[in-house]
């Protein structure tokens, strides 16, 4: 994922103490760092969120614009998601444009929104085949240390919760904006769980060092119904499909707690 | 076109394609047919059409991206401009840099890469017709393309999607069905160890259709296995007979590059060519 170096003796201490069912930091295999999530801190985006997942620390803006549609949809709006890796963030990271990953987080979290159906996007349209309002999600991620889509994932869907969009005036094909505006409605609360595989042993929310050493992950992302939206599969290993089910299990449990912490930061 | 498909569906429920839920599209594979790239395959899986080419082991370029102790496996998928409609440009969007890291995923785990230090191995894949479960076919094109190059695998890995259509759990959705339906979970599996290397999935269903469609792309994934082989061994059918089939001193060329590394390497035994093996039986 970056290009964080671990020694080999890290490595082998890390692989270590998961065979002894605790981790470098003394969590449980499937405990989370603490979450500390804060919305609504930037008045110049319509929507905001803070998210801190131990040493993670990313930030999600929200805008609104309007634009023009996709031509297979002309009266349905356009959500955009976009990860920047800062180079504040770690020391191998550059500016520059987006590594592969970062293009596969902004995608996963993405997916995740979208396959949701968290937002319905006909009531985005304002023209019909010219203009529909827009509204980008951009993930900046901050300090890097390991689980960047469950952050992310948990991050957006603050961000949108409370959001405040403009509302535009449509006359005779004119938009014109109003001084007016109205909370993004959600119709889902989707939330991504990525179960990290290190050897047989499977975690979640990894370090950047975990990270380093884990052979593969599953990103499951659920909505509140306990319905899958999505799924990623990284890193190259194969998983057999019991273990398959065994990750969508431990997301299942995980979510519900993510999601409260999300909406307790409204 | 909506009206007729509705039709259909009033009397006993069918595919907009007339399959069955479990049956794949027509697939046909050739291998061997870039002659430049060191190993090659053409699909067609319903009506995608899809070459992929492989080059390597090889030194790598730009140098700095080598490892010092494993070879790397660069995928590239890339979809032609006139593959889709409309129009779309030939530049790499990001849907396929995402495609391009989920195969490379997808076909690491049947590699031995720790055999090639410092070198790259490129698996090139171009979309000349899309139709829907591109990345799937792209897959089963890619690792009858790494066969054809006589580099050492563990395994075929081959693909498959399944998802769900108003309401049924289908296998190997088209493009219609794909645009829509419900949800789509393209799978990748290696037979032999009973593992997936490629899993997405995106939509709307329980827990339990999930793992069902889980669970029959992974049976779609075993047919196109044997369709894999086949293409194979259509291609080194001719010596098959022979006691000392050519590939297989093609394909033992390649770990000399680091002989240093054989004793280490634990899975030895299944150091075989899928090519050669068929050749075997």
């Amino acid at each position: 994922m970056s290009n964080n170096i671990v020694s080999r003796l890290k490595r082998k201490k890390i692989d270590e103490v998961i065979k002894t069912g605790k981790r470098m930091d003394g969590r449980d295999l499937l405990q989370y760092r603490d979450w500390q999530i804060r919305t609504g801190f930037l008045e110049k985006a319509e929507g905001s969120a803070e998210v801190k997942l131990g040493k993670t620390h990313i930030v999600v803006g929200v805008k609104s614009g309007i634009g023009t549609p996709f031509e297979d949809s002309p009266d349905e709006g356009v959500m955009m998601v976009n990860a920047e890796y800062t180079p504040v963030a770690h020391p191998t990271w550059e500016p520059g444009p987006p590594p592969d990953s970062a293009i596969e987080l902004a995608r996963v979290v993405d997916r995740g929104l979208r396959a949701a159906e968290v937002l319905s996007m006909e009531e985005f349209g304002l023209v019909s085949g010219e203009k529909v309002q827009m509204v980008f999600v951009d993930l900046y991620v901050l300090n890097f240390d390991g689980n960047l889509i469950d952050a992310c994932s948990a991050g957006a869907l603050a961000a949108m919760n409370t959001a405040q969009l403009p509302e535009f005036k449509v006359n005779k094909g004119e938009v014109t904006t109003t001084d007016k505006t109205k909370k993004l409605k959600l119709r889902a609360h989707p939330i991504a769980v990525t179960v990290a595989k290190i050897g047989s042993e499977f975690i979640v929310d990894a370090t950047a060092d975990e990270e380093e050493v884990m052979d593969g992950r599953i990103t499951i992302t659920l909505d509140e119904n306990n319905n899958v939206n999505a799924i990623q599969k990284m890193g190259p290993i194969g998983f057999t499909v019991d273990e398959i089910k065994k990750c969508i299990n431990i997301a299942s449990e995980k979510a519900p707690e993510i999601r409260a912490k999300v909406m307790a930061s409204a | 076109m909506s009206k007729t498909r509705k039709r259909k569906s009033n009397k006993t429920w069918e595919r907009v394609d007339g399959r069955k839920q479990d049956e794949l599209r027509p697939i046909h594979i050739e291998s061997g047919v870039l002659p430049n790239a060191d190993g090659s395959a053409y699909i067609e899986m319903g009506r995608n059409k899809i070459i992929a080419g492989v080059y390597g082991p090889r030194e790598m370029h730009p140098k700095r991206l080598s490892k010092p102790n494993e070879g790397v496996l660069r995928v590239r998928y890339h979809m032609a401009p006139f593959s889709v409609d409309p129009r779309r440009s030939p530049a790499p969007s990001r849907r396929d840099t995402e495609i391009s890291m989920v195969m490379r995923d997808a076909l690491e785990p049947a590699m031995f890469l720790e055999r090639y230090p410092r070198s790259a191995i490129d698996v090139y894949v171009e979309i000349i017709q899309a139709d829907g479960g591109t990345r799937c076919a792209s897959i089963n094109a890619a690792a009858v393309a790494l066969a054809d190059a006589g580099i050492p695998m563990k395994d075929l890995v081959a693909a498959c999607a399944a998802g769900k259509y108003e309401g049924k759990i289908i296998v190997d959705l088209g493009d219609y069905e794909d645009k829509k339906g419900e949800s789509d979970v393209p799978v990748a599996y290696m037979p032999k160890f009973d593992q997936v290397t490629l899993l997405q999935m995106e939509g709307i269903m329980t827990r339990e259709e999930t793992e069902e469609c889980i669970k029959q792309a992974v049976e779609g994934c075993k047919k196109v296995y044997e369709i894999q082989k086949e293409a194979l061994k259509k291609k080194y059918g001719m010596i098959q007979g022979e006691a000392a089939p050519e590939p297989e001193e093609e394909a033992k060329t390649e770990p000399e590059e680091a002989p240093a590394e054989e004793t280490q390497e634990p899975e030895e035994h299944l150091d075989v060519d899928e090519a050669e093996e068929e050749k075997k039986q």
